[in-house]
């Protein structure tokens, strides 16, 4: 089912715009507001210019965060824009990338406002109240007290018992994260830690402690798209264009027999022969795989990486899944600098989740920013010199793929 | 504690997902097969089949393996949030992914009181057993769980 890679593919990005990332528990309105207007001010284009707006849901903030579309609309006031609003749990920013993309690409409309903001509690995420017994997000805090770290744990320690990988490795993944978010102005965490520091901070699911464990933020991301011809008439943009040449919102392939938050086991392989199938390593490989083909290059085409460290072992899982280097070799990529700022593919320039913690809805559009931003080469103090190719990468829960190459 | 001899009730803390083992028989996960490819599921499908080649909707139920083995395992340091219902002073737990050779699927369950994670590995041998999760009001609500097999070191 993988679609041709198609040059007609391309949206132009206009305008990229966030809220720094924090724990200040504002409305996510305003967090979501600030970012659009950033967003637009970016590509020089007002609100009343948008034909589409795309919100990225949030569900923990009552009926507003469910049609966040529309709640973001009427905070930029009225004006009659089309809308949509979706979830897609961490990949609902890829998703209302998607849309935006769709109505775009379908020439139902020229440009799009996409946006997604949260507002987070404390500590480890709960899930929705109530008693619900057919909820495997419910039950599995109920039945196993399984939060999300312990998911992220259970891939960190296959790395430990299958290729060797050390606590200093998955140290060393903060470490070098902690340094590119150092001059980031909208990350929540600028602060260098050492790996002593990090070994040092409690253990919370073992392998992974809690400085390895990506927390839980407030923040907003947005990003303004338009058709590569209503760019090429609209000449207020920055320069170079930046384009979006693949979304891929893949879900998994049957039979998917890797354990995933929050499901309690995983599909049965019993009925399949997975011999040298396509869906022998789970879902993860395939998610950048379908932007990869989508857009026509090959993971050695990326110039840097943005992907999603809920864990500081996650991120060498990544490394594999996304292409960079093959199975088990994850560990060597890292020890050899080759995705640290000056090697070969820096991943998470930005400093990743490790710097900003997650929210949510707005999470996946901050990726898109961050490229944005590498490829104009205006990611001052964490620039990835000369990239003209990025791709970000995460996976949401209940089976949401999420992956988006950009170039200049 | 007190009130040796008691009888308390025992109640799985969810219904219909395991078997307690209280009838004599060793206690089992509760899952299906289904009757059109013969794909298991965990816990029961009764709607739809996972395959996406198979449109079958009969499911018949089926007890799973026993005997598995640790695909991966990680422990819970801190007290997880409601509805967890945790012990006071709350006390930490390891939980196994458990690969299962017939069912060729995976399952987690919380290990067994008294292990740590220096005691497990990918790829040891673990055994459904059955446990109280929680305790209220004199009944013991009860959840599967996994027990090493020993690695013969044990006396």
């Amino acid at each position: 089912m993988t679609v041709s890679g198609n040059e007609n593919k391309k949206v132009a990005v206009l305008g990229a715009g966030m809220h720094e990332w924090g724990k200040w528990g504002r409305p996510f309105v305003e967090y979501g507001l600030a970012a659009a207007r950033d967003a637009l001010a970016d590509a020089g284009l007002g609100w009343r210019d948008m034909q589409f707006v795309s919100g990225a849901d949030t569900i923990r903030n009552g009926y507003p965060g469910f049609v966040s579309g529309a709640t973001f609309a009427q905070a930029l006031g009225w004006t009659g824009a089309r809308v949509s609003s979706v979830y897609a749990a961490c990949a609902s920013g890829a998703v209302a990338i998607a849309n935006a993309r769709a109505q775009i690409l379908a020439g139902l409309c020229d440009v799009a406002l996409v946006v997604g903001a949260d507002t987070t509690p404390k500590g480890f995420f709960a899930p929705v109240g109530g008693e619900r017994k057919d909820d495997p997000d419910w039950l599995r805090f109920h039945l196993m007290g399984a939060t999300n770290p312990t998911y992220f744990a259970l891939y960190a320690r296959r790395r430990v018992d299958r290729f060797g990988a050390s606590e200093e490795d998955f140290a060393q993944v903060k470490v070098k994260n902690a340094r590119h978010g150092l001059a980031n102005p909208y990350a929540r965490y600028r602060k260098e830690v050492t790996v002593d520091e990090v070994l040092g901070s409690p253990m919370v699911a073992d392998p992974l402690r809690l400085l390895e464990i990506c927390a839980t933020s407030d923040g907003g991301a947005a990003l303004v798209l338009s058709s590569m011809e209503f760019a090429r008439r609209h000449a207020g943009g920055a320069s170079p264009l930046v384009t979006i040449d693949a979304v891929s919102t893949v879900t998994p392939t049957f039979p998917n027999t890797v354990i995933e938050m929050p499901n309690f086991a995983t599909d049965s392989a019993a009925a399949f022969d997975s011999a040298g199938s396509e869906t022998a390593g789970g879902f993860r490989p395939s998610i950048a795989a379908a932007a990869y083909a989508e857009a026509g290059i090959g993971p050695e085409d990326v110039h840097l990486a943005e992907v999603y460290d809920l864990s500081s072992a996650l991120e060498l899982d990544w490394y594999e899944d996304i292409g960079l280097c093959g199975e088990g070799e994850a560990e060597k990529l890292l020890r050899d600098g080759a995705t640290t700022l000056g090697g070969r593919v820096p991943v998470n320039p930005s400093g990743g989740l490790s710097c900003f913690g997650e929210a949510i809805p707005a999470q996946a559009i901050a990726q898109v920013c961050e490229c944005v931003w590498q490829l104009r080469g205006s990611a001052a103090g964490h620039q990835v010199e000369a990239a003209r190719v990025a791709v970000t990468a995460n996976q949401g829960l209940f089976g949401h793929g999420s992956s988006v190459v950009l170039s200049r | 504690m007190g009130e040796a001899g008691a009888v308390r009730a025992r109640v799985p803390a969810v219904e219909g997902w395991f078997t307690t083992g209280d009838d004599g028989a060793p206690p089992a996960l509760m899952g299906t097969r289904c009757e059109g490819c013969g794909t298991f599921a965990f816990p029961a499908e009764s709607q739809y089949c996972r395959n996406p080649d198979c449109a079958s909707t009969s499911f018949a139920p089926v007890e799973l393996s026993r005997r598995g083995r640790i695909w991966s395992y990680t422990d819970a340091r801190y007290q997880p949030p409601a509805p967890y219902v945790a012990a006071d002073p709350y006390v930490p737990f390891c939980l196994a992914a458990v690969e299962l050779a017939a069912e060729k699927l995976v399952v987690m369950g919380q290990v067994v009181g008294g292990v740590t994670v220096d005691d497990l590995l990918v790829g040891d041998e673990v055994e459904l057993v059955v446990e109280t999760l929680y305790s209220e009001d004199g009944t013991d609500y009860l959840v599967w769980k996994w027990r090493p097999l020993g690695s013969g070191q044990e006396g």
